[in-house]
């Protein structure tokens, strides 16, 4: 009987290993979108992902968005080539640009800023149309745009990239990490870029691309203590820019400040130093406190033909937020104090406006924002601020999000918000400078170079909704949003095309936007994204309302990218084309000008394409070619009055389409992990 | 008459010290069963019901509840009694067969 009961028992335990042998592991391998939208999230933000970022030719920050369908990416000025972003058909001053919360475009860096962070640097992009939340300031009106950048404590021991294009730019990057010791981590980043030759592919006797040269240093130390909940951030950032641009014979020894030729100079140099402090209650990992300091140094000096703008600023900013619940995870609450300081010493000498126009901004304010999850189908944040700013007053900016989840798949949010800031005219208006444009500020009584601030109204009501096209995934979605500027420091250009006009607001100015977007995977590793865009964007001017210069009431956007798969050694390919098609769009009155200088009163429509390939030869180095407006459709003339530059009628901000023609360009990156 | 008076400050001092601090964060981990994300959205759902839960994350592949729970105000058995009585499985208290049935189809998860 027992010798029966063991001669069971093995063959019991014999059938299990068998059995196991017989079990395959079954791997389940998800693939990361690159953007992530989300069901769950309550404000409408996307995340872009660092892979996200390397499917464009994206050197910087304003080059990253160009597979992005919420951001319009325009063409700045016929000069300095930077891109201009739009968010909701407004233009960068009306959005937040943060780098880890802490508020990096602004004020001065405001024309060229998002072009001195190098696309290398960044880990992610958190966009948010609509209101913001209340705890990284007031001043955003249309959006939030947060860069993150890549922290030591996740970061490879080295990385090199190396790119060149066919316009003749050139730039490397660096990174260097050192994990140097359980808690502490530094990482040390490297940029430059140069383009050392003249283009002028236009034959209009001006570069088509300034000649430039920008060097740019960061320097991380991260501390973690997981155990105790302290993490600390130190930063050193410093960056140097030179930009030169104009007429091709434009020796800048010999001509400037002379009218032989036209030439422009923009100089920056900045200094970034910033320390972030977190501590997470060890018991309570609901409950953290953080506390932001950052200062930063902006020196720009510039000049545009015999136009001439220097501006410095010096910004401190502090940031103390304490988050925690109230009796649950299901209610949690973020408060916390602010404070601000901007000391702008700034010089302008244009046609009809000379001197100095220093000044000194700060503010204090509190915060407190309330956030309601039910885990299951709703949420909203309800947020308000009081701030006591020394030109704005004492003002009261109150946001709401809202997110609902109606059936499976589906997701409803509604957005409402104020913004409040002061419009640095100069500085954010810049490509003008760059013209025979008189510049005059009508009725200067305001506290703001004559001007009151800017405050506006932003609504907001988007849906999507998940579902399967014979069996691929599929999603669509569409949103609405509005802002309504209560005033708005108008900047005219309809007035005369010698002129622009800075004044406030008398009537009413708005922004409608439409997005209408469908994303779709027909096949495996295919993925299309389409979006429809529709703006109606109007404010009364002076010569009565009007839609705003340089704006396609009608765009749309297509991407389509294509990745095999990634086989044992990491080997991969990967294709991506973008396809943009913008309508016409109303031009700044030129009608008074001689009739060889005059453009249409709308610009013709037309359709861009760019298009990538990357071949990763394993999980440490990969090369990437691709091209931009392969098409290569130029704006017919980019600069009115080339032939006389110093004469009434130039102007080279009148930008509706790329200037440049198709561009190529080929770069390899390498990492050691 | 000594050894009685002993014999008591012993048992004070021992029931003294028995008399703990109730902790106001005490994280437990419990073993719920349940299959997908309706299962988590009701599991958390009915320990967010109970007064003193601060924090309840259920994950779907290790069938684990994270709680953080204020002693002073709940215990951990309490939060057992309500994730059961929506029909789920806990370690400790299991959820009679009607509340069983009244799951939805995805959610009946394997009993043993």
């Amino acid at each position: 009987m027992y010798k029966q009961i063991v001669l069971l028992l093995l063959v019991l335990v014999a059938c299990d290993a068998v059995a196991q042998d017989t079990l395959k592991a079954v791997k389940i391998e998800t693939r990361r979108k690159s953007i992530k939208k989300s069901y769950t999230v309550t404000a409408n933000t996307t995340v872009m992902t660092s892979q996200e970022l390397l499917k464009a030719a994206c050197c910087n920050l304003a080059e990253s968005f160009e597979t992005n369908p919420s951001i319009d990416v325009n063409f700045a000025d016929a000069l300095t080539g930077t891109k201009q972003i739009k968010m909701l058909g407004l233009t960068s001053p009306y959005l937040l640009i943060a780098e880890e919360n802490i508020p990096s475009v602004r004020g001065a860096s405001q024309a060229y800023g998002l072009s001195f962070t190098p696309g290398t640097w960044v880990e992610n992009i958190q966009i948010t149309k609509g209101a913001g939340s209340v705890v990284n300031g007031f001043e955003s009106i249309s959006g939030q745009i947060n860069a993150e950048l890549i922290k030591p404590a996740n970061d490879i021991p080295f990385f090199l990239n190396i790119y060149g294009d066919s316009g003749a730019r050139f730039e490397a990057n660096a990174h260097a990490n050192v994990k140097v010791s359980d808690k502490w981590a530094t990482s040390l980043f490297l940029h430059n870029n140069l383009r050392l030759s003249k283009n002028d592919m236009n034959h209009d006797g001006f570069l088509d691309n300034p000649l430039a040269k920008q060097t740019n240093v960061m320097n991380r130390w991260q501390y973690t203590d997981a155990e105790k909940g302290w993490v600390s951030f130190i930063n050193f950032r410093y960056m140097d820019d030179q930009k030169q641009t104009g007429q091709i014979d434009f020796d800048k020894k010999r001509d400037r400040g002379t009218t032989n030729f036209w030439g422009s100079e923009i100089n920056t140099e900045r200094l970034d130093l910033s320390a972030k402090i977190g501590y997470v209650f060890p018991d309570m990992p609901y409950q953290s406190i953080g506390f932001q300091n950052a200062y930063n140094s902006h020196n720009q000096d510039s000049y545009f033909g015999l136009n001439q703008y220097d501006i410095r600023q010096q910004s401190y900013y502090s940031n103390l937020i304490f988050n925690s619940i109230i009796n649950n995870t299901m209610h949690k609450f973020a408060t916390g104090l602010n404070f601000t300081y901007d000391r702008y010493n700034e010089f302008v000498a244009v046609p009809n406006t000379f001197g100095n126009f220093d000044r000194i901004d700060n503010s204090v304010g509190a915060f407190f924002e309330y956030t309601y999850d039910n885990t299951n189908n709703f949420s909203l944040i309800a947020g308000g601020r009081v701030d006591n700013h020394n030109r704005l007053g004492v003002f009261v900016t109150p946001r709401l999000h809202l997110r609902y989840n109606p059936w499976e798949k589906a997701v409803i949010r509604a957005s409402a918000g104020r913004g409040k800031r002061s419009a640095n005219i100069f500085a954010e208006n810049q490509q003008l400078f760059a013209s025979s444009r008189a510049f005059d500020i009508l009725n200067a009584n305001g506290k703001i170079y004559g001007l009151d601030a800017e405050i506006a109204w932003n609504y907001g009501l988007s849906f999507s909704q998940g579902f399967k096209i014979f069996g691929r995934a599929a999603d669509a979605g569409f949103d609405v949003y509005r802002t309504d500027f209560q005033n708005q420091a108008v900047v005219d250009l309809y007035a005369s095309p010698q002129k622009v006009l800075f004044y406030n607001l008398d009537g009413k100015s708005f922004a409608n936007s439409l997005q209408v977007e469908f994303n779709y995977e027909p096949v495996n590793h295919l993925n299309l994204r389409t979006a429809y865009k529709y703006y109606d964007i109007q404010t009364d001017y002076l010569s009565g309302s009007a839609e705003r210069p340089l704006q396609a009431k009608h765009r749309f956007f297509a991407n389509l990218e294509f990745k095999t798969h990634i086989l044992d050694k990491g080997q991969q390919w990967k294709f991506d084309v973008t396809y943009n098609w913008l309508g016409e769009q109303k031009l700044p009155s030129t009608m008074t000008n001689p009739e060889s200088e005059r453009f249409a009163v709308y610009s013709p429509s037309f359709s861009l394409f760019n298009a990538q390939i990357t071949r990763t030869f394993s999980s440490t180095f990969e090369m990437y070619i691709g091209g931009e407006n392969i098409g290569d459709y130029t704006q017919d003339r980019a600069i009115l009055g080339s032939s006389n530059p110093f004469g009434a009628n130039f102007d080279t901000s009148i930008v509706y389409a790329p200037v440049f023609g198709q561009m190529y360009y080929a770069g390899l990156r390498f990492k050691i992990k | 008459m000594k050894n009685i008076i002993i014999i008591l400050v012993v048992l004070i001092g021992f029931s003294a010290q028995s008399q703990e601090k109730k902790d106001k964060n005490a994280k437990h981990t419990v073993a719920v069963n349940g299959n997908c994300e309706q299962c988590k959205k009701r599991i958390e759902k009915a320990a967010y019901s109970v007064s003193g839960v601060k924090s309840a994350v259920w994950d779907i592949e290790s069938h684990k509840l994270k709680l953080i729970v204020n002693e002073e105000k709940t215990s951990v058995t309490e939060v057992k009694k309500a994730v059961a009585k929506v029909g789920h499985d806990t370690d400790e208290v299991k959820a009679t067969e009607e509340d069983y049935t009244n799951l939805h189809s995805c959610c009946k998860y394997e009993r043993n």
